[in-house]
């Protein structure tokens, strides 16, 4: 069943060719004997897992039905997931057990998934290569001797490896889409407000935002249908009507107008990816869309802002780790305040670190208007942009990354050349629109490269609407690694 | 704007980190090179035009004060570092 689509197992299920408790050992065999070499999973617990499996098989024996009852899938560890170790990726909480459920886990539960485990992360969700792990990168499937991207790459890699169907990811820059394209997934970072940030450790407050990695557009539907949803405990969930997200996805694209971001076609991107996302634009065309060349002149500045507005948020949010409440304590200390500058220098990688103190500096007194007011005047030029982009076409489409997965050490030693690898999804975040990767082929070495769909604001059944079309006369999403060229 | 060696140290402590003699300057190159890098938005003109704190235009919800948190204090507490009594114990403050 590894193959499958949630839709078929859903009706495996359903049909009872398979129990969930059956579905869930045969992911969890496959984890035993694959995580090992990945490191996607930061904790797996096959017990607890399959006591889930068993619940799922009563509740329908009981008559209960669902598209996702008894569907097995992986959370993202930054999910606070209560009885389970929530990590973050980070030494911090390395021993953190949630006392309660985040929205999306308790989403999830009702629908009655079965989950398989928590996912390896960037620690705090910094990062793009999931280097920064207090539990040790993870290995992209397609070649173990690169990054699988970040900072869902625990997420990607169990996804494009078949550990799991599905698994959640958040994106605050780009940690969906960027991990998705270098894995060779579809993932969906939805728009701003869609999906409930309660229980999913904050990051950058204004830019975080849950959504599905999957192998497929439909998937994808499936999952967001059961993610989104008005929750009062996260005062910017917003409060809309329930959405079925697959409801577009048989509609045909003739006429469908997407836009092309000269400024995502010029220099910077590489030559294999570039080919791919031109061969999609063909495929687009032969599906009856036309294709527009905007603009988005202020998006350059987009890796600048968000490197001022998202360690801003980062060092207030976590300036609640304080070694008092939760989380890591240092052993020894002289007072109150070297307590904290230990718990927290001990606790935090050093990504992290460096985030808190751009962070604090640019909020310091005497430069806030300089670097934080500043940044976010051009975020409103980035956002107009779209608007503007948006008057002319349905969705904007470009790489999603300008280069395949690169290798283990090659960005991690100038954290700069590391921010410039989200340079085409950031601008997304700031401006607070759905944005998606979908495969759309192979580049260099056989390295996935994904097609980046960029939607106005509450788009997301249109998105999935257009990639889901493509799916059906391409394969790219299926492919596997270890599957023969 | 270039950082020294005096200032990385100010902003660790603002920042409540504990930052090593032979961390200062290899913390003040890197966040140098992440400041030059931030350093273009400033050549950006950016006269009448309103900061955008968010991405979707919303007031803040507002609700009844009631109260609506049940009393969870052991599960809480059951994953802090020292507690005693129901509190939560940190090293003196006040002599």
């Amino acid at each position: 069943m590894i193959r499958a689509s949630l839709k078929e197992l859903s009706t495996a299920l359903a049909t009872r060719k398979i129990s969930a408790v059956e579905l869930a050992g045969e992911f969890l065999d496959r984890i035993e004997k694959r995580n090992p070499t990945l490191n996607a999973f930061i904790t797996v617990d096959r017990d607890r897992t399959l006591a889930g499996a068993r619940l799922a098989d009563q509740r329908r024996a009981k008559g209960e039905t669902g598209p996702l009852l008894g569907v097995p899938l992986a959370h993202k560890d930054i999910f606070c997931t209560g009885e389970w170790l929530t990590t973050c990726g980070s030494k911090m909480l390395s021993n953190f057990v949630s006392p309660y459920d985040a929205h999306v886990v308790e989403r999830f539960k009702t629908a009655g998934t079965v989950m398989l485990g928590k996912l390896n992360m960037d620690e705090f969700a910094m990062g793009s290569s999931n280097e920064t792990s207090y539990f040790g990168p993870v290995k992209n499937p397609w070649d173990p001797r690169r990054v699988p991207g970040g900072s869902s790459g625990g997420s990607a890699a169990a996804v494009a490896a078949r550990l799991t169907p599905a698994a959640t990811g958040t994106d605050t820059g780009g940690s969906i889409r960027q991990p998705a394209a270098l894995c060779g997934l579809t993932g969906l970072k939805p728009t701003y407000g869609v999906v409930s940030r309660y229980g999913m450790i904050a990051f950058a407050s204004s830019l975080d935002q849950a959504g599905p990695m999957a192998k497929s557009a439909e998937d994808c539907a499936l999952m967001l249908s059961a993610m989104a949803g008005f929750d009062e405990r996260d005062s910017t969930s917003l409060r809309r009507e329930t959405e079925d997200y697959a409801r577009d996805l048989a509609k045909p694209l003739a006429g469908l107008r997407i836009g092309l971001p000269k400024e995502f076609f010029g220099e910077g991107m590489d030559a294999d990816v570039r080919a791919a996302v031109e061969a999609a634009l063909d495929e687009y065309r032969r599906l009856g869309a036309a294709t527009v060349e905007v603009s988005l002149p202020n998006s350059g500045l987009s890796v600048a802002a968000y490197y001022v507005i998202a360690p801003a948020e980062a060092s207030s949010n976590l300036s609640r780790f304080d070694g008092v409440r939760y989380g890591h304590r240092a052993a020894e200390y002289a007072d109150l305040v070297d307590m904290y500058c230990k718990s927290r220098a001990q606790g935090f990688g050093e990504e992290v670190k460096r985030r808190i103190l751009i962070g604090t500096y640019v909020l310091s007194h005497g430069y806030y208007d300089a670097y934080y007011v500043k940044a976010q005047k051009i975020r409103r030029l980035i956002a107009t942009d779209f608007e503007e982009a948006f008057k002319v076409c349905d969705v904007i489409m470009g790489p999603t990354t300008p280069s395949v997965a690169f290798r283990f050490g090659e960005k991690s030693a100038d954290p700069v050349q590391m921010y410039l690898s989200d340079i085409y999804t950031i601008a997304v975040n700031l401006a607070g629109l759905p944005g998606m990767s979908i495969p759309c082929g192979f580049g260099n070495d056989g390295m996935p490269v994904g097609l980046q769909v960029i939607g106005p604001w509450f788009a997301e059944a249109k998105m999935l609407n257009v990639a889901h079309q493509y799916q059906q006369v391409t394969d790219w999403h299926a492919r596997m690694p270890g599957d023969a060229a | 704007m270039s950082l020294n060696h005096d200032e990385v140290r100010r902003i660790a402590r603002l920042a409540r980190l504990e930052i090593s003699p032979d961390e200062v300057e290899g913390t003040r190159a890197r966040l140098n090179g992440i400041l030059d890098f931030i350093a273009q938005l400033q050549s950006v003109d950016t006269r009448d035009v309103v900061p955008m704190a968010h991405a979707i235009d919303v007031v803040q919800r507002l609700r009844a004060d009631q109260v609506t948190e049940t009393d969870r204090r052991d599960a809480y507490q059951a994953v802090a570092p020292e507690t005693e009594a129901g509190l939560y114990l940190v090293p003196k403050v006040i002599e």
